[in-house]
């Protein structure tokens, strides 16, 4: 068992405070992501978990018991470090059974152990060799493998693709997930990447500013975003806002007046809203479709098209000026210049109040008290 | 004359060990072609007064060195200059002074490289840490190095180990204890103490910055792994420090070989022979007998003696330098 649990969390450097008070828990064999821009403090509470911080005030335990004060060995975790960190004098084996002998493990036990790990991360050949005669993702293997041996409750990873190139970090990331599931371990990985955090995560945790805003799963924070720091932070390219103000709302729908023209109508829970506050449109790329400028109110002129073979990201420009991308068929023809309109899928929508609050759907408010 | 000898072989020392890392630049990776054998030629020409001028400097004093050395060429008697042989090489090395000179030599260098090197590393380590004043600190620990030799080791003998108005005598008085002469009763012990006072700055200026080339997530991933701090000094610190290390103990070996101005200033290279070291064996050889025949030949030996101590530092030292890069 392996259940982390954070409650309260608080850490200040000189005064600033990096991280302003953060509960979350993590259950057992859970893949974690931390995600966020730079400077959020995801970091800095992956390396509160490890110890390598102290905190200055809350609490971490560790399947129930308090490991907040704990020294950083004791707490039973291993991390895989953004620069591997490895030895440079040692061998790839001496590496990875550091931490086993200089915990006085038996001599044959810490043999078996690094030749396990080493099996797993396909590094058997390696095993004499100095880390500066590795490739980066042989490294990032090595690092690996020296958390694995020691069988750690929990995994801690802090940006441990950022060093690699394209090809090789989806490789890695393929092979960490699949590192997932054959050690069954709990982990928990850092990443500003929202890729990697979709492609990898149980449960992802969006940081902002010290703060989480969201956790849940994947799909959960590309469908719900609870705000819309989180719905411009999820998927790729990222959702477009369009500014402009009620004109009417009730519990079962909205109608909006974009600055840039058209009026919609949402089936979103307005009850919250009345005529003329501010509020904003979030619509994904995926969720548009472009058509004949005479087809819909919404119009816009074409900028430059991405050709990316399956899809083709179109830039449009509204007529209040608002870029927007927009994900066509990968044989849209479209011209820079051109004149066009745009069909948004409605179902697909969101809105966000003033304080970029998203709005829930219909009867959602009522389900939640 | 005589120490010009001596200079001209470390000279050769100190050319031998730089030669481990670059030759002529341009003039290995060039295809014989037409347009960079010009290119290459040109090149020599160019470079060709300065090694010339490199070669005389060397070659003119060694060889007058080498033919000094065969004569019997005192200054007490002018005129006389018979050629003797090796007589000369005779009288150095069986002379009571040399084999004291050469074990003195080899103790003053091994002692401060071990001194040095050690509170080295210590004070490099100690200092790494962030704590208040420690921009001040680090230049007061590297000040001793900008002292000149003699001023220093004139601050030592008359200022803090005077027998009677020394710092260090006050302060046994202090504790009610008899004052010691150090330059009387401990001369080789006080010459150490004095030549590595001066030259811990250097190593500590050397492994103090390559502390701070240490990659903190190693430190961060030693730590996860269960080092306490000795671990972390034993197996992450001092491998780290080891190529710095190496070129410590080289420049340092250099330098000590040719200690001669603490000694001068301080004990005269006695009492007796107890602190003499071939240097000043030299000296006193060629200024205090005026023989310039038997300082030559002396200059030969330490000459050889210096080579064949560059040859192992090169071996050792040069081939982790090398290897490492």
């Amino acid at each position: 068992m392996s259940d982390l649990t954070i409650k309260n969390l608080k850490k200040g450097f000189d005064g600033t405070e990096i991280i302003k008070g953060i509960d979350l828990e993590i259950k057992d064999h859970e893949f974690v992501v931390f995600v966020g821009p730079s400077g959020c403090g995801k970091s800095t509470l992956l390396r509160l978990i490890a110890g390598l911080e102290e905190v200055t005030s809350g609490h971490i335990h560790l399947d129930g018991q308090d490991i907040t004060d704990v020294a950083p060995a004791k707490r039973n975790l291993a991390m895989v470090f953004q620069t591997y960190a490895l030895y440079p004098h040692m061998s790839v084996s001496k590496n990875m059974s550091f931490a086993l002998s200089l915990a006085g493990a038996d001599k044959a036990e810490i043999e078996r152990k690094v030749k396990e790990a080493a099996r797993i991360l396909e590094l058997e050949h390696l095993l004499e060799r100095k880390p500066k005669a590795l490739s980066g993702g042989q490294r990032q293997r090595v690092a690996i493998g020296r958390a694995i041996v020691r069988h750690p409750k929990v995994f801690l990873f802090d940006e441990p693709l950022s060093n690699l190139d394209a090809a090789l970090r989806v490789q890695m990331r393929l092979e960490l997930a699949r590192l997932h599931k054959e050690l069954n371990a709990t982990m928990i990985y850092v990443t500003h990447d929202q890729v990697e955090a979709m492609t990898l995560a149980d449960k992802v945790v969006v940081f902002n500013g010290g703060r989480v805003e969201q956790v849940g799963s994947p799909l959960e924070l590309y469908h719900h975003p609870l705000n819309q720091f989180v719905a411009g932070f999820i998927g790729t390219p990222k959702m477009a806002f369009l500014g402009g103000s009620v004109k009417a709302a009730d519990a079962s729908g909205v109608t909006v007046a974009l600055a840039c023209g058209p009026e919609y109508c949402l089936p979103l829970d307005g009850s919250a809203l009345k005529a003329g506050d501010r509020v904003t449109l979030g619509v994904r790329p995926e969720h548009l479709q472009i058509a004949a400028a005479e087809h819909s109110p919404f119009k816009v002129r074409l900028d430059v098209s991405e050709h990316l073979g399956a899809d083709t990201y179109c830039y449009v420009r509204t007529e209040s000026g608002e870029l927007l991308t927009v994900r066509a068929p990968g044989d849209f023809a479209g011209q820079f210049g051109e004149r066009a309109s745009l069909i948004p899928d409605l179902a697909h929508c969101h809105l966000f109040d003033a304080d970029g609050r998203t709005l829930p759907k219909p009867g959602a408010s009522a389900r939640a008290a | 004359m005589n120490i010009s000898g001596l200079q001209s072989g470390l000279t050769r020392l100190a050319q031998r060990v730089s030669s481990q890392k670059g030759r002529f630049p341009g003039a290995s990776n060039q295809q014989p072609g037409t347009v960079s054998e010009h290119s290459r030629r040109i090149g020599l020409a160019m470079v060709s007064p300065s090694v010339a001028v490199l070669l005389a400097w060397m070659v003119v004093p060694l060889a007058m060195t080498l033919w000094f050395s065969l004569l019997r060429y005192n200054l007490l008697y002018p005129g006389e200059s018979d050629f003797v042989g090796l007589e000369n090489f005779y009288y150095f090395l069986t002379d009571e002074g040399f084999a004291a000179g050469a074990l003195n030599t080899f103790l003053l260098v091994v002692s401060v490289l071990a001194i040095s090197v050690v509170s080295g590393v210590l004070i490099a380590v100690l200092v790494d840490g962030p704590f208040w004043g420690r921009g001040v600190v680090r230049v007061l620990l590297i000040s001793p190095f900008f002292i000149m030799p003699t001023v220093s080791a004139l601050v030592w003998k008359n200022l803090l180990l005077h027998p009677v108005s020394g710092v260090l005598a006050a302060l046994w008085r202090f504790f009610g204890a008899e004052p010691v002469d150090w330059l009387a009763e401990y001369p080789l012990e006080t010459i150490i103490m004095i030549v590595s006072w001066q030259w811990i700055p250097f190593a500590v200026l050397l492994l103090m910055t390559a502390m701070q080339s240490l990659d903190q997530e190693q430190k961060d991933a030693a730590r996860l792994d269960g080092a306490g701090a000795l671990a972390t000094f034993w197996h992450i610190t001092l491998p780290h420090l080891a190529r710095p290390i190496a070129v410590v103990v080289m420049i340092e070996t250099i330098f000590l070989l040719s200690i001669f101005a603490e000694i001068f200033t301080t004990t005269g290279g006695g009492p007796g022979y107890e602190t003499t070291n071939l240097a000043f064996l030299i000296y006193t050889q060629a200024l205090l007998q005026f023989d310039v025949g038997m300082a030559s030949a002396g200059g030969l030996v330490a000459v050889v003696i210096a080579n064949v101590a560059a040859f192992f530092l090169v071996r050792m030292v040069g081939k982790s330098l090398t290897d490492k890069a």
